[in-house]
């Protein structure tokens, strides 16, 4: 028993997730494409099932038995390596992350939050090695940009994650959440410019807009993705997609407390336990109101058979919160359900409401240029975020001292961003005024 | 015997790509191939329970060497003729080096059951559950005992990165 609760079910779980996976990053993609819709007034994909639910599965199927097309100049092993290796990277990082307190697959592990960055900046070597080996120049260009993009940009964000570990103490990613649930605050609010900064470098480094320039598709066709066709595209879709998962997943984890509640430790607001099971009989009414305008019989089916998972999934959240309740006796039985259940729900909800605003970002800002990309991240960014570490630490000794914890910390974090955010100002002004020529026209970039 | 199992696979990796990084003919070929050594070596680094090296191998190494490493080959294309002539010269030097090396370590492993004090220490293997938290150990000894070491190679690192800037500042 303890042998397979060791070995065999971290592997279920990886395995599980490895399946899983590509659905949800296909059902991300029909989210993706219906804000977009929403955005610009259109309806969005309509055609395959009802409100196109079933887009994914015919994108899926579509990729896969399109032809796989190699160039002949191609280098055919790099080729075929560099997508496997940036979805392998991708998953691999998905590993360290935790869903919930229970649920983790490499569990307790001592550099958790080191593990997931390092391991999902290998993702690179695919996109570098996949626009060399396409032997065409938009790839390599696109290759170029996007390392040259992440290497700048991840000094950004690690130094906007050293800021939240300093609160938390740890590396561990199950306790850098305890550590939120204990000091009643999340590290977010406590260090809103890291929390700042984090977000920009890793809309940055998961290469989305407004920083997609290494796909930038009116001057580099599709950047590295160039040469690649159906099931490799796929890939590295599928990659970019994970990534996204990944970011949003270590911000939540950090900054925004993981999968605790909104005030999980003010017992008079412990009615947002409703919420969530609130929500989905919410959704589930929505979609039974729905259901007899579907102009299609199958579709008024699938409409009611939504409704019903909603109402299970509203039932799922309900038990753990009702049955105290009802039966006090119970109370320590349900304990570990409610915190699974519930946790899982909000990690998920705080994960989808951080990719639902790189979605926002990516249809409202225009794109950037590369030396306007690069002059953001070395000049303002960079500096930003280590001055912001040093004043945290600063502001961090100065709370000890007062015996500030918790919500009374904001007294001197805040102060200590806002004035991180002032001198970073300041560089990029004295920055600008030394160098006119440069911040008025295109400047002289040799890869740009 | 699973210990030794994963250390011989990843010291088998590791030595088999290290000499596929130095025969590859294509410059990208090898960094891929010195990719993986530097993994192999990660590997064996958490195999002995080392976490935090292993992750600092990833992160330094592979995410951020061996990216700059295969960005500069990117930008400067070598021609197939002039890659061969630089590496020609050092041949005979590099020979020299890594035999000197090899003799070095072969002399640590003899001298390790003879001569008391010296070679390979052979400590015993601590429990897993009974060592300390992996960063905080290296971060402690880092910041109490290697202090003086730790500041002046940060330093150095300093000087090279100011130095890099100034070079590439006097250029443009």
């Amino acid at each position: 028993m303890e042998f397979v609760k060791q070995y065999w079910a971290p592997l279920v779980c990886g395995l599980v997730i490895v399946a899983v996976l590509p659905l949800i990053v296909g059902y991300v993609v029909l989210v993706e494409r219906k804000i977009m819709a929403d955005m610009q007034a259109r309806l969005g994909p309509m055609r395959v099932g009802p409100h196109g639910l079933l887009q994914p599965i015919a994108d899926a199927v579509k990729l896969l038995i399109k032809e796989d097309i190699i160039p002949e100049d191609a280098d055919k092993l790099v080729f075929w390596l560099a997508p496997v290796l940036s979805v392998a990277a991708a998953l691999l990082a998905i590993a360290g992350l935790a869903i919930g307190p229970a649920f983790q697959i490499a569990k307790d592990v001592n550099i958790g939050i080191l593990f997931v960055v390092g391991v999902s900046a290998m993702g690179i070597f695919g996109i570098v090695l996949g626009g060399w080996a396409s032997n065409s120049h938009y790839s390599l260009i696109g290759a170029l940009r996007s390392s040259a993009q992440l290497v700048s940009y991840e000094t950004a964000a690690g130094m906007a994650l050293v800021c939240g570990l300093l609160f938390a103490g740890t590396l561990n990613i199950t306790s850098i959440v305890e550590a939120q649930r204990n000091q009643g605050i999340w590290f977010g609010l406590l260090a809103p410019v890291a929390f700042f900064v984090y977000l920009v470098a890793s809309i940055a480094e998961t290469n989305r807009a407004p920083f997609d320039l290494p796909e930038a598709e009116s001057e580099l066709v599709a950047g590295y993705m160039t040469e690649f066709s159906g099931f490799r595209w796929s890939l590295y879709f599928l990659a970019e997609y994970t990534n996204m998962i990944v970011v949003a997943s270590v911000a939540t984890t950090l900054f925004l407390g993981g999968w605790l509640r909104p005030f999980s430790e003010t017992h008079w607001l412990n009615f947002i336990d409703f919420l969530p099971p609130l929500l989905m009989v919410g959704i589930g009414v929505y979609c039974l109101m729905r259901a007899p305008k579907q102009p299609v019989r199958v579709q008024q089916l699938f409409m009611l058979a939504v409704a019903g998972l909603c109402f299970a999934v509203a039932l799922v959240l309900a038990a753990p919160v009702l049955v105290p309740i009802i039966k006090p006796s119970l109370a320590a039985v349900v304990k570990p359900y409610y915190e699974g259940i519930h946790g899982g729900f909000w990690f998920v909800f705080k994960v989808s409401a951080y990719i639902y605003f790189f979605m926002w970002l990516r249809f409202t800002l225009p794109r950037y240029r590369f030396d306007q990309l690069m002059r953001l991240g070395w000049h303002f960014l960079i500096p930003l975020s280590i001055i912001n570490v040093l004043l945290i630490g600063i502001a961090m000794i100065v709370g000890q001292y007062f015996h500030l914890v918790g919500w009374s910390l904001l007294l001197t974090t805040i102060p200590a961003s806002i004035i991180a955010l002032i001198v970073a100002l300041f560089i990029l002004a004295t920055e600008q005024k030394s160098e006119p020529q440069k911040a008025s026209g295109a400047a002289p970039d040799s890869y740009a | 015997m699973l210990d030794q199992v994963i250390f011989y696979l990843f010291a088998a990796i590791a030595v088999v790509s290290a000499i596929l990084t130095v025969t590859r003919r294509n410059v990208v070929h090898s960094a891929i191939f010195l990719i993986t050594a530097l993994l192999a070596t990660a590997g064996i680094f958490l195999q002995l329970r080392a976490e935090f090296l292993f992750i600092v191998q990833i992160i330094l190494y592979v995410g951020g060497i061996m990216v700059l490493f295969v960005f500069v080959i990117m930008l400067v294309n070598l021609d197939v003729a002039v890659r061969q002539l630089q590496f020609a010269r050092q041949k005979w030097v590099a020979l020299l080096i890594s035999l000197a090396l090899a003799a070095q370590v072969g002399l640590m492993f003899w001298s390790t059951g003879k001569m008391p004090g010296q070679g390979v220490p052979v400590l015993a293997a601590a429990p897993a559950d009974k060592l300390p938290l992996n960063s905080e150990a290296v971060a402690e000894q880092l910041f109490t005992k290697y202090l003086l070491p730790f500041e002046i190679a940060s330093v150095l690192l300093l000087v090279a990165m100011i130095g890099a800037v100034v070079m590439a500042k006097k250029r443009t």
